[in-house]
């Protein structure tokens, strides 16, 4: 049975809640990217076709501090790997073929994904997912655009305290991620391998090694 | 500002890897993640990634490490998250209270 009108209501109100939230580091994102080299050209195409935040900002951050592009282009790969999890959950909720498993793999972000996976009944499930999807796809190029044309005219992004944005919603991201000890104890695992490995490490490596922690720590005494 | 204008390369490889990537999960037959230690690490990873980039974007800097207003404005965040804020008020709060430091 489809959900009932108030459902559909609600899932999508929240939907462009959280799009709306998404677009104010879409606007640090574009700032950034402009203010790092990048044409605005250059960061709306990474909007719309990478779509996704933390490789963004990782492409840009490696680049405009002078990184290689190898380096660049491998973190924030890595980075994205994770999309590939998010796709292997919500396939089977979303039963796609064709062009929609196309766009919907398009679309298989964070965002979507928790939206999605929160939904207790599958026909909700995939309407959050695609009215997230669309009004976050919207939003984020939207934003993205305006933050890289308001841009040079803003002057340095650090002035708005718009570089914080990004860390700011991850750590909304993260928290609700964060149920039991042994997400909270990865989490801090995570952040210690990182703070000891950045002072020797090339930019991206401490991140790699944190990732590859989870490994050893999920095998542990996890049951078959 | 960076000097030299940045190359579409490295645009278009994260553009077309992104891309990959998801697609690959979609493909990826369901059986592969009945095992409890791949479901274990596909969700745990996400988790040491985030928990990684907010650890370097807020306290490191090169290979160094700084306390400044980006460490104030993820703490306006975390207190934010607790209090069951709504997202763009953790956003937000926290890009304000970064400025209104480096503006004083």
């Amino acid at each position: 049975m489809a959900p009932a009108a108030d459902v559909r209501r609600r899932i999508i109100r929240d939907a462009v809640a959280v799009a709306l939230a998404v677009a104010a580091y879409g606007v640090s994102f574009g700032a950034i990217a402009v203010n790092s080299g990048f044409s605005v050209p250059q960061a709306s195409v990474l909007s719309a076709f990478a779509f996704t935040g933390a490789s963004q900002f990782t492409l840009v951050g490696i680049l405009g501090a002078g990184g290689t592009a190898a380096s660049a282009v491998s973190v924030s790969l890595l980075l994205a790997a994770r999309n590939s999890l998010y796709a292997v959950a919500v396939t089977p909720l979303m039963r796609w073929r064709g062009l929609r498993r196309l766009l919907g793999a398009h679309f298989t972000i964070d965002e979507t994904t928790a939206m999605a996976v929160a939904r207790p009944d599958p026909q909700e499930a995939r309407l959050a997912f695609w009215a997230t999807g669309f009004a976050l796809w919207t939003l984020w190029n939207l934003s993205t655009l305006a933050g890289a044309l308001a841009g040079s005219g803003l002057g340095n992004p650090e002035k708005w305290g718009l570089d914080v944005a990004f860390p700011a919603a991850f750590v909304a991201l993260l928290a609700p991620q964060l149920r039991g000890r042994r997400a909270v104890a990865t989490a801090l695992a995570a952040v210690v391998v990182t703070l000891v490995l950045v002072p020797s490490m090339p930019y991206g490596v401490p991140v790699l090694a944190a990732a590859a922690t989870v490994v050893p720590a999920a095998l542990w005494r996890a049951r078959r | 500002m960076a000097g030299a204008p940045v190359s579409w390369l490295p645009i278009a490889a994260v553009v077309v890897g992104c891309y990959a990537l998801k697609l690959a999960g979609t493909l990826l037959p369901e059986r592969l993640v009945r095992d409890q230690r791949v479901a274990l690490m596909a969700t745990l990873i996400p988790v040491a990634l985030i928990a990684s980039l907010i650890a370097l974007q807020t306290i490191t800097v090169g290979h160094g490490f700084r306390i400044d207003a980006r460490l104030a404005g993820v703490g306006v965040a975390a207190v934010a998250v607790i209090c069951r804020a709504p997202f763009i008020v953790v956003v937000l709060g926290a890009a304000l209270t970064a400025a209104v430091i480096r503006a004083l």
